[in-house]
């Protein structure tokens, strides 16, 4: 734990202005559930951290005109998965939501702060580590050859294998959220896949967010056929801990067949993974198990594993199967 | 007669306390001035400290000094002393540059406040001069070398009866396989804390987490050359152990020899990821088993070969292979242990240790061999039971009631209705695979000798202490109602202390011992105490009981009383010739404020009987076929131990040891980077506990037993019990679900998809 300056904003604008202040060695509290854990262990350094738990315009859910919904950067992830429109249109995130975590954590943890937690790769937690290119850039990925049973099995690098932790961020991946954010030259819009990044130059950083911009909210498009999806978290305890793999999936079925689906997996990549490949497969096709089995090995076909973490891809693909068949009703074949 | 109070169950005496904070735990202790210790741990695993870099930590305003290898005062080198491997584990408290494991003590930094002092910390730039590493078992198999004797207290190493090659060579079934644990941390919701006070320099207080204050008493004078009753040691409340608070580790003998050199009190309180490797695990251990079985289903031989991991400095077995030697009836048995050292941190006891890890391959084992000759499970351990303790030249047991167990568990579990054909049986809708399994439990009675002070206050209230701990099993309660029924008075009149060493000494709280031994001393004194008061009565002139016989008065809610017929004539009992004084009666007569005696008990019949307890585990799981997700659906645990105290806190106790073994079975593994013997994952986070979604429905029960031959309470102890066979009931149970013995703990579903 390094010392650090604190301070509390009263306003969105004098929290920009502070953040643009302190050149990147500043970082915003919302809930802290993450951020505290990684001052503690000394992962993360800031100078000074600006509490924007204040700023109660950034606390709303509101409807937006046409249907969709808004997240304010701040509302909670306890009342974002109990909210009566969320569970009704989005009940995908509700049930991811509620998958992660603990109901504790759930009441600090903020839709924001949520986008922004940092993977629960070993090798990264751990300053005792001397490699992790994402805390220590060019000193080399600790997990590569070491004990990676959580680490990614798509769209990883020799220099970056870790996964992305949140369940909510893989089921906003599959309802095509947007990010707004607000920063010195005011306001723009992110859509969801692309707000996250892939392991590329600057594994330091997980996101395209400016070290000088703050999320405002996150918006859920209007899109009724999103009430039929589902999340499914596979996991090694019941409760309170990580993903291994896991499923948001979204179908529109019409007669038996698929108008068109989403799917998107946890645990298996630096970002929540959008399986499009699946997902065109699914589109036109019969809603039964042979055409899931096809999308679950499209999904999968670039997949590379690691000495520990292998089998995550046949559980991945099997748990797609399940989301998929669960959400479309299909009886388990023997 | 008072309705007894031992069986009913008594709610915690100190609930209130702890539900409303009220309870301090040793850390929480308010010492006046206390300087905040925070230790510097080793990154790497093997090699020298070359150099220490403190200037910026102690720069740092707050900061009180760092000490290190280099600068730390020396520590007497005498018999008994840090470095004399007889006065108990082995610990690193800065007197050499050495390291031996990743994560050892190196350096404490002292601050004022805790902050600063975690800061300080950070600062220290360490400079190694690093070896490789050796921290890969099999691969340094080679190495192995057999352990000092004896083991698990009184055992051998190895033991041979019998000619086991030959019997298995001959064998009409045979189950030869190896069985595999990882290293598990004790993870007690309390982390060890220590906050140690020089009352003058030849007088030290310590207020520790700890499961023995007069082990930590003794270990601590030794260390610093004091003779013991110059260290007192205390700890009121413990919120948990589990085996990891029975040693002294350094952070308590770095607390105290801190705290000498400041000339202040010094508190040094573990995190989280402080607690592994320096406060003991349970070692990584491979388990090789044969065992035979004529066509009948009577064992012919058990082969139990055990291998495990343990530190470059000390020495630690997991006793796994004593339970083989004396479950079964089989004519032919050999059993070892084998150790391997590694730049790994000290193991040490860890609930039921040798008993939770041997009961997984020896019950395991014994599944498989009732699958292979195609016998019920549980008609092949009743066709195998041991009448006798094979293991002790056939000595009786001084009770047993284990086919009592199979019996009433099977009946209580269902055991009967179940397909026992693997991948047979399935939930409703499809989709879950169902398995019952079971497995026998079994712990030895094990007593200490133990004292303990009993004394009637002229009110009429009892105050009783024993040097004892409570880790949060309910120590206060079942001692506060021992006392009560053998004093003859009210629990409520009863007041139970312990926790400190000025009380009388006991054993640590470990082996499933206090109850046992000092609630044998308990009851000792207070049945010492109820015949000294009713003495003073009957040889009292002034009391209406003069001239009595002992034998002939009782004690009735603090009144000792009898009948006497030749009051207004008569034959029966009535109120009116009942005559008797009250205890306060006789105490304020003596004209001492109270009337006290002390007693002890030592542990007898040793010689003569086989002492253990014993138990069925029953359960039921439930597979995810397609993602191989394992839910504990059911339990039930069937158990004799002997004389139940409390019915709330044993079956408390119970269920604690079953979710503890599925925990282990399921769920908990301290990963060790094999390059460098790091600890990936010391955190709650990735450290998998079992939480409550993963604990079911859970049925105890009890076969009664009464044991004259083990104390005078007839109490066996039942801490460890409830996760012996855990491991064992819940691998067989995944067997018949899916058809795969998996025998690598823990069973994680990546080990099922296949």
């Amino acid at each position: 734990m390094n010392p650090f300056t604190y301070s509390r904003a009263t306003d969105g604008n004098a929290a920009l202005s502070e953040l643009a202040a302190a050149n990147g060695q500043a970082k915003l509290l919302g809930g802290g559930t993450n951020l505290i854990d990684l001052m503690k262990m000394g992962v993360e350094q800031p100078k000074k951290l600006i509490d924007i738990n204040r700023l109660a315009p950034l606390a709303k859910i509101e409807e937006l005109p046409g249907g969709g919904l808004r997240l304010g950067a701040l509302s909670r992830n306890s009342d974002v998965a109990e909210h009566p429109l969320v569970r009704e249109r989005y009940p995908v995130l509700s049930q991811a939501l509620l998958a992660g975590a603990s109901p504790q954590l759930r009441n600090m943890a903020t839709t924001g702060g949520n986008l922004l937690q940092r993977t629960r790769c070993y090798y990264f937690y751990d300053p005792a580590f001397p490699a992790c290119n994402k805390r220590q850039p060019g000193s080399g990925c600790g997990a590569l050859e070491g004990f990676n049973r959580i680490h990614a099995i798509l769209g990883q690098s020799d220099q970056c294998i870790a996964t992305h932790p949140s369940d909510m961020c893989v089921a906003l991946a599959a309802l095509e959220a947007v990010v707004r954010v607000q920063g010195p030259k005011g306001e723009r819009e992110i859509p969801f896949g692309e707000f996250h990044t892939l392991p590329g130059e600057h594994l330091e950083n997980d996101t395209v967010l400016g070290k000088d911009e703050l999320i405002t909210a996150v918006d859920l498009p209007a899109a009724p056929w999103v009430k039929h999806s589902h999340y499914l978290k596979v996991r090694d305890r019941a409760s309170y801990t990580f993903a291994l793999v896991s499923v948001a999936a979204v179908l529109e079925i019409d007669g038996g067949t698929i108008k068109q689906a989403r799917i998107a997996l946890g645990g298996v990549a630096h970002k929540p993974w959008r399986a499009k490949e699946a997902e065109q497969k699914l589109a036109g096709s019969r809603a039964d198990e042979a055409a899931f089995r096809a999308a679950a090995d499209a999904a999968l076909a670039g997949a590379k594993g690691y000495k520990y973490n292998s089998f995550k891809i046949e559980l991945a693909r099997r748990a797609i199967v399940r989301a998929l068949g669960t959400l479309a009703g299909t009886p388990r074949s023997a | 007669m008072n309705t007894p109070s031992i069986g009913q169950p008594l709610d915690r005496i100190d609930g209130w306390l702890k539900v409303t904070g009220g309870a301090r735990y040793s850390a929480e202790i308010p010492v006046s001035g206390v300087v905040h210790g925070v230790l510097i741990r080793s990154t790497i695993a093997n090699g020298r400290v070359a150099a220490m870099d403190i200037a910026a930590a102690e720069k740092l305003p707050g900061v009180l000094a760092v000490l290190t290898p280099f600068n730390a005062p020396r520590l007497p080198d005498k018999p008994g002393g840090v470095n004399d491997p007889r006065g108990g584990r082995r610990i690193s408290v800065l007197q050499n540059d050495r390291v031996f494991y990743y994560n050892q003590p190196i350096g404490v930094a002292l601050a004022e406040t805790f902050e600063r002092a975690v800061h300080a910390a950070e600062l220290v730039n360490v400079r190694y001069d690093e070896q490789p590493p050796l921290v890969d078992l099999l691969s340094n198999e080679s190495r192995a070398y057999a352990p000092r004797p004896p083991i698990s207290r009184d055992r051998p190493v190895d033991q041979s009866r019998g000619d086991a090659a030959s019997a298995l060579a001959d064998a009409a079934a045979r189950v030869e396989t190896t069985y595999f644990e990882p290293v598990e941390n004790h993870n007690p919701m309390e982390p060890h804390a220590t906050t140690a006070v020089w009352e003058t320099p030849e007088r030290l207080t310590v207020y520790d987490a700890t499961q023995g204050i007069h082990n930590t008493r003794h270990r601590l004078a030794n260390i610093f050359g004091l003779p013991p009753d110059h260290v007192r040691v205390i700890c009121y409340f413990l919120g948990g152990g589990f085996g990891s608070k029975g040693p002294v580790w350094e952070h308590t003998a770095l607390a105290a020899l801190c705290a000498q050199k400041l000339g202040r009190p010094v508190k040094i309180a573990l995190s989280r990821q402080g607690m592994f490797n320096n406060t003991g695990f349970r070692p990584e251990l491979y388990q090789r088993i044969a065992f035979g079985a004529d066509a009948d289903g009577r064992l012919v031989a058990q082969r139990h070969e055990c291998l495990q991991h343990n530190s470059m400095i000390d020495e630690f077995v997991e006793s796994a292979s004593v339970v083989t030697r004396m479950l079964y009836q089989c004519p032919h048995n050999y059993s070892s242990h084998r150790l391997v050292r590694l730049n790994i941190g000290t193991p040490s006891y860890m609930r039921a240790p040798g008993e939770a890890s041997g009961t997984f391959a020896l019950e395991g084992g014994m599944d498989e061999l009732a699958y292979e000759l195609k016998i019920d499970p549980v008609e092949f351990r009743l066709r195998n039971h041991a009448d006798t303790d094979p293991s002790e030249n056939d000595k009786p047991w001084s009770s047993k009631h284990l086919k009592e167990c199979y019996q009433l568990g099977a009946e209580k579990f269902g055991w009967a209705k179940h397909n026992p054909h693997p991948r047979s049986m399935r939930t409703a809708d499809g989709r879950w695979l169902v398995g019952y399994g079971m497995a026998t439990a079994s712990y030895p009675t094990r007593r200490s000798p133990s004292s303990a002070v009993a004394r009637l206050l002229a009110d009429g209230t009892a105050l009783v202490q024993a040097g004892t701990q409570d880790l949060g099993t309910g120590t206060y309660t079942i001692m506060t109602q021992i006392a009560a029924d053998a004093l003859g008075l009210p629990v409520w009149k009863i007041r139970f202390e312990l926790g400190d060493t000025l009380f009388p000494e006991t054993p640590g709280s470990g082996g499933s011992q206090t109850a046992a031994s000092t609630g044998s001393a308990v009851f000792n004194a207070c049945t010492a105490l109820k015949q000294r008061l009713v003495e003073l009565a009957v040889n009292d002139l002034r009391s209406p009981l003069h001239g009595k016989s002992p034998g002939d008065v009782n004690v009735v809610n603090g009144r000792i009383q009898l009948v006497d017929f030749s009051v207004n004539g008569g034959s029966e009992p009535r109120q009116d010739n009942w005559i008797g004084e009250t205890f306060a009666d006789v105490v304020q007569r003596t004209g001492q404020p109270f009337v006290e005696v002390k007693a002890d008990f030592k542990p007898a019949n040793g010689e003569k009987f086989s002492m253990h307890s014993f138990g069925a585990q029953f359960c039921e799981v439930h597979v995810d076929s397609d993602l191989g997700r394992i839910r504990v659906a059911r339990w039930t645990g069937v158990f004799a131990p002997g004389k139940i105290l409390n019915a709330k806190t044993a079956r408390s106790q119970l269920i604690g040891g079953i979710i503890y073994g599925i925990g282990m079975a399921l769920l908990e593994e301290t990963v060790y980077d094999k390059r460098d013997g790091r600890i990936v994952n010391p955190n709650l986070a990735e450290y998998h506990v079992p939480v409550n979604a993963d604990v079911p429905q859970m049925e105890i029960a009890f076969v009664e037993e009464e044991d004259p031959h083990i104390n005078p309470i007839g109490v066996k102890g039942i801490g460890e019990i409830g996760i012996t066979g855990v491991c064992a009931a819940l691998a067989n149970a995944v067997f018949h679900a899916t058809g795969k013995r998996v025998r690598e703990l823990p069973i994680t579903l990546d080990k099922l998809l296949g």
